[in-house]
């Protein structure tokens, strides 16, 4: 059953991109989406099984090992499905999420020429994913850290005939990849200090080795810290965390149901796995935890600060999930790693609404995705507007809504941590709260409130989307609005359910010491969700020349949310133009010094090269041979010699 | 186990498919069809009689085997011996399955000498499987160096048109390596013998010498690897070279400077490689950072596709001389699956370049509308070479950097970067040939694969992937070889702890 719920998206991603010209749209459609259906179903009997399951009714986690994948001395890599209480959760997440996403792309496509193409990347995504999360050691989890990459690389550039899509993807990719770098370089190290790559065995060397020193890049440091660093260089990448973030937004030049499934619910969320999962090590390395805590509280800040100036609807919400994931590394940091996937599971659900409605609007605008060119429209879509409304309140962290419940605990563990940085992070995470309030006010009265400014050919186009766009859209406003309420108790409550997935040091347990912290922290983010819709709606339904006044008083400060910071175009400064200079400079050595020291040297000063090429074509070869036979018989010769005065061959040395 | 000389038989078979093209008579066309069916047939026989030779190998021992050993010279102690173990027996295999793929390739490409060409191919094949097999020092020196003479002749004479500049800068840099090696060879056969095992097993060279040694085969090893800076010859070699060309040299005939290093340096020298591996180390840093700059500003598929190929082949010096069991597994490999990956990349070149006869990267541009196959199949292609883990590009890139960073973890975060350039280069070229606006018509008028083609390219593509996913099937049979390597090295470090301060001591 494990394996079917993991392989089902490979068999359909096989059917469709092979035989998809053969099958139709149709069956194309079919069975991708009954192959990730399969799965969504299997991992949720799974998920009763592993969670409710085992003698003692307290889980019963398993570990499926499917065959070698390559040993080379002590090192042994299998193909293994590990399912424990955390896989088995991100199972859920991932298949239910993504067998919407395929419903809905079913409609959302339909005026596409590729459109089994399109169904069968989907489906490879989901197969990555589901191996990455069910992964029993780092290589099976490299192996679909980089599926889910590729898979993101192919969707992104979907409409390859588009320039910005292709620039998007191949940036997508290339900044993973150095965040894989990082990814790597831990295997390695953790490799070197325990000998082995698998999961258990990594975590019962871990308590051990936490006084371990060693020597990384010339400098003696402790072990444990910089092996968990290195990993989260990788989580960086993955889940766009400020440094590595910059091909986040760009990656919302690919089709909305990807900005959806990959971007927002599930790729983008695997740093945050990654780190829970690696909680038995990070556990024993507080330096690194307090390096997440810092980078997450900052990026949950920043891209907050940058999505309240977007107008591209997409990036708007793009800039809240790079904000959310910040959220989760921060909760992570102060080692609340159940409340961090926590916020993971719902964020997946009112997300991906977001995005799916966001997909909705821009279906019924004839893709417009500009804010500026859209209002007035909420008459004309109401079931669209109004699950828009849901996963905003959602996101905003409107008291019973999901967000609410998960946002709240992130932030209450946060100050319950007691530490500078925890402290630091919990007034980021109320800045942002503040912030992600307003800018979800401002998506919708942007968006459906106030006078149209769209062309009067788009508004007349207007319609609301078809059934099979909204009920995958219903089935996520259902999670954003139950999925905190109904996860609280087995996710950070009394009774969780995490049994040995998640380490959590005694003296580290935030989630616990959470329950006790002081109302004013428990009712401050609810006063600053309240707060930003309001101010929201102020400045975007009630005197909406306030913005631009607003921009202007805070003039340098406009310009550098607005830049997002500048990172791209200083990116482009440090890395970019450099290696291309370098590159074309080394070019020019090969040229100029290697080959004029070398071979052309040698022909210049000897015949000079006209000369010499010119009686090539007839003699180099036999000149080669000759020289070759020259050698042989100097070689036979000398044996000859030896043999036949009989020299002592030792004496001869 | 097998009871004729199978690897006399694999060795010298291409040359009866020789004789037989030189028996052809009759009219001009009639000639080259049978020309490249004898060919084809000799070749693709091989290949099956190198599978029989596969699957009658003892994967669980480390010894030669197979071995013949008859007196060829004996006044001289010279001997016609050959064996294969683990390290050398896929190499002899990716020799025999390349070589049936460059002829189909050359099918309808080839047009003018048909016959000389085919002929070159078959004894380039007799010399490469030879080259493997030889366990004699001048057995292998014989083998080693002819295998050029043919590839010279196949760019010379079939090549684009400055393939005699092109040929005689390979032919330079390899002259000066080829004298060195020889008089390592001779040095080693006065004092020692020729034949390998023994000078292997023989622990008594002193370190002085051994570090002239060494720098004498590395002479030969590092300008055929090639290594930097002695790279320059290859990527003018390869813009020169017929597409078949190009696909030896890239798939087979790089690989014999890392099967030199494995066969000599690192058994016969261990203490002169000890010595060595720093800079051999950071010389591999080196070439994956500068090369793969270099690729990424070219405007030449096939010179991208070289350099990218400098670059893999620094991840396998790096890993072969950390001499950690994962590092020099990790290197073979590397050394197989590039193999693989860039013969079907310069594969791939080819199909476009019979098409439209150009390289230039910006005459392409948004093929996957007229070419959705060959997109795909260079898409599989592209992620190999990029080291995507589930293709055969990763294992080898993934151990040797694994083994890097157990010797030294600075030279390990170097030579990481080269995960990212790489990626870098292979997608710009991809997304510049396939994707984006059709800007040129002719381009764009291409016809997709045929099935020529695609009997080429499609077997290439699922061995990478094959070779990606369970390549224990592979690893455990080369594995009790490097273990046995890994052993005599150590022992040679160890048997004479004190030949280093001796050696000092004289020098003093």
């Amino acid at each position: 059953m494990e394996i079917l719920a993991v392989f089902a998206p490979l068999v359909g991603f096989l059917l469709a991109f092979l035989f998809g010209k053969k099958m139709g749209d149709k069956g194309a459609q079919l069975v991708t989406c009954s192959g990730i259906i399969i799965a969504a179903i299997l991992s949720c009997v799974l998920f009763v099984q592993v969670i409710c399951g085992g003698e003692s009714g307290h889980g019963d986690p398993r570990t499926i090992t499917l065959m070698t994948w390559f040993t080379s001395g002590t090192l042994a890599v299998d193909w293994a499905l590990r399912v424990d209480q955390l896989a088995v959760i991100m199972m859920c997440v991932v298949t239910i999420v993504s067998s919407c996403v395929h419903i809905y792309s079913v409609g959302y496509m339909s005026h596409d020429a590729h459109k089994a193409r399109f169904m069968a990347y989907l489906s490879l995504f989901s197969f990555a994913m589901l191996m990455l999360v069910t992964s029993d050691n780092l290589v099976q989890l490299f192996f679909g850290w980089e599926g889910v990459g590729v898979a993101s690389y192919l969707l992104i550039g979907f409409w390859n005939h588009k320039e910005s899509a292709n620039a998007a993807s191949i940036k997508a990719f290339l900044v993973n990849r150095v965040g894989d770098f990082g990814l790597a370089l831990g295997i390695f190290a953790a490799f070197f200090l325990f000998g082995t790559v698998q999961f258990d065995a990594l975590f019962a060397l871990a308590p051990e080795a936490a006084k371990a020193n060693m020597t990384f890049f010339g400098y003696e440091l402790h072990a444990l810290t910089v092996v968990c660093l290195l990993l989260f260089m990788g989580a960086m990448g993955k889940s766009a965390q400020l440094g590595l973030h910059t091909w986040l937004p760009d990656a919302m030049e690919g089709p909305t149901p990807v900005s959806a499934l990959i971007h927002a619910a599930t790729m983008v969320t695997a740093g945050v796995f990654l780190v829970a999962r690696m909680s038995p090590m990070f556990e024993y390395a507080p330096d690194a935890l307090m390096v997440v805590t810092v980078v997450g509280g900052v990026t949950a800040f920043v891209a907050a600060t940058i999505g309240m100036t977007q107008f591209d609807i997409k990036r708007v919400i793009a800039y809240s999930t790079m904000s959310q994931l910040g959220y989760m590394f921060f909760a992570l940091g102060v080692s609340a790693y159940g409340a961090a996937i926590f916020h993971l599971m719902t964020h997946a659900f009112f997300k991906a609404l977001l995005f799916l409605g966001a997909g909705s609007v821009i279906h019924a605008l004839s893709d417009e995705q500009d804010m500026r060119k859209m209002g007035g429209i909420w008459k004309k879509i109401p079931t669209t507007y109004t699950l828009m409304w849901i996963g905003s309140l959602a996101l905003a962290g409107v008291p019973f809504f999901a967000g609410y419940y998960s946002k709240d605990m992130i932030l209450e563990s946060a100050f319950a941590d007691h530490s500078w940085f925890g402290n630091f992070a919990f007034w980021m995470g109320i800045a942002a709260a503040l912030m992600t309030a307003f800018y979800s006010a401002r998506l919708l009265f942007m968006t459906f409130h106030g006078k149209p400014r769209a062309s009067k050919k788009v508004m007349d186009h207007i319609h609301e989307s078809p059934p099979v766009m909204l009920v995958p859209l219903m089935i996520l406003a259902f999670g954003a609005i139950f999925a905190g309420y109904l996860g609280y108790e087995s996710f950070v409550g009394h009774h969780q359910v995490w049994g040995e997935s998640i380490k959590v040091l005694p003296a580290n347990d935030t989630v616990t010491a959470a329950h006790h912290v002081p109302l004013w922290v428990k009712k401050l983010p609810i006063v600053m969700g309240v707060l930003g819709l309001f101010l929201g709606w102020v400045f975007y339904s009630k005197f909406t020349n306030l913005p631009a006044i607003a921009s202007k008083i805070f003039k340098p400060l406009h310009a550098l949310f607005f830049n997002k910071w500048f990172f791209d175009g200083l990116y482009n400064k440090i890395f970019i133009l450099p290696a291309l200079w370098f590159g074309k400079m080394f070019f020019a050595t090969d040229k100029n010094v290697v080959d004029s020291l070398g071979p052309d040297g040698v022909a210049k000063s000897s015949y000079g090269l006209g000369g010499m090429l010119s009686r090539f074509q007839s003699g180099y070869v036999f000149q080669y041979a000759f020289v070759m036979m020259l050698g042989l018989i100097g070689l036979i010769s000398w044996f000859y010699f030896k043999t036949d005065l009989g020299l002592d061959v030792e004496g001869a040395e | 186990m097998i009871d004729f000389p199978i690897l006399s038989l694999l060795t010298f078979l291409p040359l009866i498919g020789v004789a037989f093209i030189l028996l052809i008579r009759g009219e001009k066309q009639r000639v080259e069809q049978n020309a490249r069916r004898v060919a084809l047939y000799t070749t693709m026989f091989n290949f099956i009689l190198s599978v029989y030779l596969l699957i009658n190998f003892d994967g669980s021992s480390a010894e030669f085997q197979f071995t013949e050993k008859v007196e060829w010279f004996p006044a001289l102690g010279l001997n016609y011996s050959m064996g294969v173990d683990g390290i050398s027996l896929f190499f002899v295999i990716l020799s025999t399955f390349l070589t049936p793929i460059c002829l189909l390739a050359s099918w309808t490409s080839i047009k003018t000498r048909v016959k000389e060409y085919m002929i070159a191919f078959l004894i380039l094949e007799t010399f490469m499987i030879g080259t493997f097999c030889a366990l004699d020092t001048v057995l292998f020196y014989i083998f080693f160096e002819s295998v050029l003479i043919p590839m010279f002749i196949i760019i010379g004479v079939w090549g684009g048109g400055r393939c005699v500049y092109a040929s005689y800068k390979f032919f330079l840099y390899t002259l000066l390596g080829s004298v060195l090696m020889l008089l390592g060879i001779i040095w080693l056969g006065i004092t020692i013998g020729t034949d390998i095992p023994t000078i292997i097993a023989d622990n008594s060279i002193p370190f002085n010498v051994q570090i002239w040694l060494w720098l004498a085969f590395f002479a030969s090893f590092a300008v055929k690897m090639p290594m930097w800076p002695v790279h320059t010859w290859l990527p003018d070699a390869h813009v020169q070279a017929p597409t078949a060309g190009s696909v030896i040299l890239a798939g087979v005939l790089l690989k014999m400077g890392g099967y030199g290093f494995l066969r000599f340096s690192l058994p016969m020298f261990p203490e002169a490689s000890e010595y060595f591996a720093p800079m051999i180390m950071w010389m591999s840093v080196i070439a994956i950072i500068y090369t793969s700059l270099v690729a990424l500003v070219q405007e030449d598929m096939k010179k991208l596709i070289a350099y990218s190929s400098v670059a893999h082949m620094g991840f396998v010096t790096l890993g072969l001389f950390t001499m950690t069991t994962q590092g020099v597994e990790g290197g073979i490999f590397q050394m197989l699956s590039h193999g693989i990956i860039s013969a079907a990349l310069f594969l791939c070149v080819g199909v476009v370049y019979n098409r439209l006869h150009t390289r230039e990267i910006s005459r392409y541009g948004g093929l996957v509308k007229n070419m959705p196959k060959y997109a795909t199949v260079f898409m599989l292609l592209m992620l190999g070479s990029v080291g995507l883990p589930g293709t055969s590009g990763f294992v080898g890139e993934f151990l040797a950097l694994m083994g890097a960073f157990q010797v030294n973890t600075t030279i390990a975060v170097f030579a990481t970067t080269g995960v990212v350039l790489g990626a870098a280069y292979m997608l710009v070229l991809y997304r510049r040939v396939i994707f984006g606006a059709q800007k040129n018509e002719d381009a764009a008028a291409m016809s997709d694969l045929t099935k020529l083609e695609y009997s080429y390219l499609v077997p290439l593509a699922l061995i990478v992937l094959w070779l990606g996913i369970a390549p224990s099937y592979v690893m455990d049979k080369v594995s009790p070889s490097v273990q046995k390597l890994i052993g005599q090295y150590e022992a040679g470090l160890k048997k004479s702890p004190t030949s280093l301060d001796i050696a000092l001591r004289e020098n003093e």
